[in-house]
């Protein structure tokens, strides 16, 4: 135990010094997160992740967003388990069409008024699998979308930046 | 050191004395494996008798060839390969199974089934796999009259009638979980029988992020397949971009350059750290040890950032291209990785020493989802999940591919088989691959990134075989006659542990179901395609 609490210590808050550049950003972008989930959610914004037929690189980094580099829950942000307790949807693509049915169950779940960010080229444009037999390509092929994150995968930088482009859209 | 194929002799004439034909390929395309062309009568016979000789069992994929389908199925025995081809009438495409002698060709079956419409005379279980409902019973994606595009329904309705395995007795209830997980997870049904909180039994039902990778390939060139490659799994995307870039080299006859080849190790290395780490991480976080999630989700946070510094992407994702890499690295660079190892290693001194003096935690971890020596054997497990079940085996030392014919690959291995197991092979690999990362920083041969792209021959075919951070992969290439892909399988190592957490899991407790699937960790979109 003691060791554990003395490696703690020694770790220290690693939540704001982040490398150069990125610190500034990180800041900036949390600062206005901050500001506008207080605004529009009460201080608190709950994101549901749904993968919809992803690589998997997508969801490596939205979970880097709850390391403590970035500790998204800092500015009033945090993943639920249920669509039913969330107020955005963080879609994951291309859409298989697999996954076509379960998607939209999962948007039905959510209340409204609902959110949708669709991440990752996949999820903005299908990506590399695009259209075909067993793919739906873009988020929008399915459900309404509010939001788009590109990249392949958005970096956790990105993300934020997205989550706070869609929240603060008229 | 034994000679290659010193088996083989023995095997060969083992076969003989069982009236199995099979015929050596005359033009063995296949190098390092050896091919050989078997009767489709002797396909179920001889996956009996390789079992019997102790092969394991590691992959099967089909291709329309016209007027026949061809079958191909890999086995290895000490690093040896032996990939046995056969060819069935495509109108009457019956194939005698070879799941009575293997569990691990089960699904692989299933989706040879789904995807080319092969008709197994004598499979135990015929349910489809890969399909549910984007395309109809009589139509087979994968033959090449099959238009990439499909005739999918407007809305493709979800796969709700797949005949579960039930149980009944009093008190006995079933659990459906997912395809949508609680988690930030992929997408997966998992169906529970249970008693009270123990499990009777799981049933796993993929297939739901099957994005059509291997119809997709068709026709790409050679670059457009390593990107596709990249994405199979996107925790995989250095490996797998490697087995595919190797497969297809071989069938052009590339020489990669030496540069290029220590390079993709040191990024391959860099992969398994960091998903070794993660898994460290999410461990701990699936029975709620948030310290050990912290420290460990913070050090994979450096490595992705210093992935982004030097190599422009954090996942490393499209560094290897056809005939080498696109990165590079300078003395400095190489000081700041070699740099992060070392401070890595000084980290799990520290860290590692806690979590094994944490009572609470091991008590979650230890005799829990214990998959036996046996089964792991039965179902051929690779990478972690069999080396943590007494199966000693890695494509690195087993059958060495440049560069690491050159070092010296230590290879854990424990026999417990439990989550603790599974957990203390990945450490260990860590701290291998911090020093394999040492050593081919410390001799980074010097001269050109990538060889040049050279069109191979029409209907060339190459297979890339190599240890990927969850195990051995395996991806077949075959070239059309204008150099652009006809055929891509890749095998990820998922197809051979999925099944595994189906056993491990049973006797156990349902809430301990999350951290048991953790420390397997099959990929979904690698075992859906």
């Amino acid at each position: 135990m003691l060791k554990q609490l003395h490696k703690i210590w020694k770790t220290g808050v690693i939540t704001e010094p982040l490398a150069h550049n990125e610190q500034r950003v990180l800041e900036e972008i949390g600062a206005q997160l901050k500001d506008a989930v207080g605004r529009r959610f009460r201080g608190s914004l709950a994101i549901r992740a749904v993968d919809a037929g992803s690589c998997n690189g997508c969801e490596l980094e939205i979970h880097a967003l709850n390391n403590a580099y970035y500790n998204l829950e800092r500015f009033g942000i945090h993943f639920v388990a249920s669509p039913r307790h969330a107020d955005m949807l963080l879609v994951t693509g291309p859409v298989s069409r697999h996954m076509q049915a379960a998607l939209q169950r999962a948007w039905q779940a959510t209340p409204d008024p609902k959110l949708v960010i669709a991440v990752g080229e996949c999820g903005a444009n299908g990506g590399e699998f695009g259209i075909s037999y067993a793919s739906c390509g873009a988020v929008s092929n399915v459900i309404p979308v509010d939001g788009v994150i590109r990249g392949c995968p958005p970096a956790p930088l990105d993300l934020l930046r997205g989550i706070l482009e869609a929240i603060n859209a008229p | 050191m034994t000679e290659r194929f010193d088996w083989l002799p023995d095997f060969i004439a083992q076969l003989k004395k069982e009236n199995v034909l099979v015929q050596e390929d005359v033009a063995q395309t296949l190098v390092p494996a050896r091919l050989f062309v078997v009767d489709v009568e002797d396909w179920g016979a001889l996956a009996h008798q390789a079992a019997l000789a102790g092969l394991r069992w590691c992959a099967v994929w089909g291709e329309d060839r016209g007027e026949q389908l061809q079958i191909s199925a890999c086995f290895e025995r000490r690093g040896d390969y032996l990939i046995a081809r056969t060819e069935v009438n495509i109108r009457t495409p019956v194939l005698p199974s070879q799941t009575p002698y293997y569990a691990a060709a089960d699904r692989p079956g299933r989706h040879l089934q789904d995807m080319f419409g092969v008709v197994f005379g004598d499979h135990p279980d015929t349910r489809r796999w890969t399909r549910h409902n984007a395309w109809s019973d009589g139509e087979f994606p994968l033959r090449k009259g099959f238009d990439p595009a499909g005739e999918p329904p407007a809305e493709t309705p979800p796969h709700s009638d797949y005949r579960f395995m039930l149980a009944q007795g009093a008190g006995v209830y079933e659990i459906p979980v997912g395809p949508i997980h609680a988690g930030i997870i992929e997408p997966g049904h998992f169906r529970f029988q249970a008693v009270g909180e123990t499990v009777l039994n799981l049933e796993e039902r993929l297939g739901y992020v099957h994005k059509g990778i291997e119809k997709i390939a068709e026709g790409r060139d050679p670059a457009g397949l390593a990107r596709l490659a990249g994405r199979v799994s996107g925790d995989t995307t250095v490996a797998h971009a490697w087995a595919a870039c190797m497969a297809m080299e071989r069938a052009a006859g590339i020489a990669v350059p030496a540069r290029a080849l220590a390079l993709r190790a040191v990024l391959a290395e860099r992969e398994r750290i960091i998903n070794h780490v993660w898994d460290v991480a999410m461990i701990c976080n699936d029975v709620s040890y948030a310290f050990g999630f912290y420290q460990f989700s913070r050090l994979r946070e450096d490595w992705l950032r210093l992935n982004r510094t030097l190599f422009g992407h954090r996942l490393m994702m499209d560094r290897i291209i056809p005939g080498g890499v696109n990165i590079d690295i300078d003395a400095q660079q190489i000081g700041a990785l070699r740099a992060q190892g070392d401070a890595l290693s000084r980290e799990l001194d520290e860290l590692l020493p806690i979590l094994a003096d944490n009572a609470s935690l091991q008590d979650r971890l230890v005799s829990t989802g214990v998959l036996s020596v046996e089964l792991a054997a039965r179902f051929g497990c690779v990478g972690y999940v069999g080396r943590a079940s007494g199966q000693d085996f890695d494509v690195r030392r087993d059958a060495a591919y440049a560069p690491y014919d050159g070092l010296d690959i230590t290879v854990p291995v424990l026999t417990a088989g439990d989550v603790a197991a599974r957990m203390q092979v990945r450490v260990e690999e860590i701290r291998v691959s911090l020093r394999l990362q040492a050593q081919l920083l410390g001799s980074l041969p010097a001269g050109e990134l990538c060889a040049a792209w050279r069109t191979p021959a029409p209907d060339s075919e190459g297979v890339g075989i190599i240890d990927g951070w969850r195990g051995e992969i395996i991806s077949y290439v075959r070239f059309d006659s204008e150099g652009r892909i006809a055929r891509y399988f890749p095998r990820d190592p998922s197809w051979l542990i999925w099944p595994a957490l189906e056993k491990l899991i049973r006797g156990n407790i349902v809430p301990d179901f999350p951290v048991c699937n953790k420390s397997v960790n099959g990929s979904y979109s690698g075992q859906d395609l």
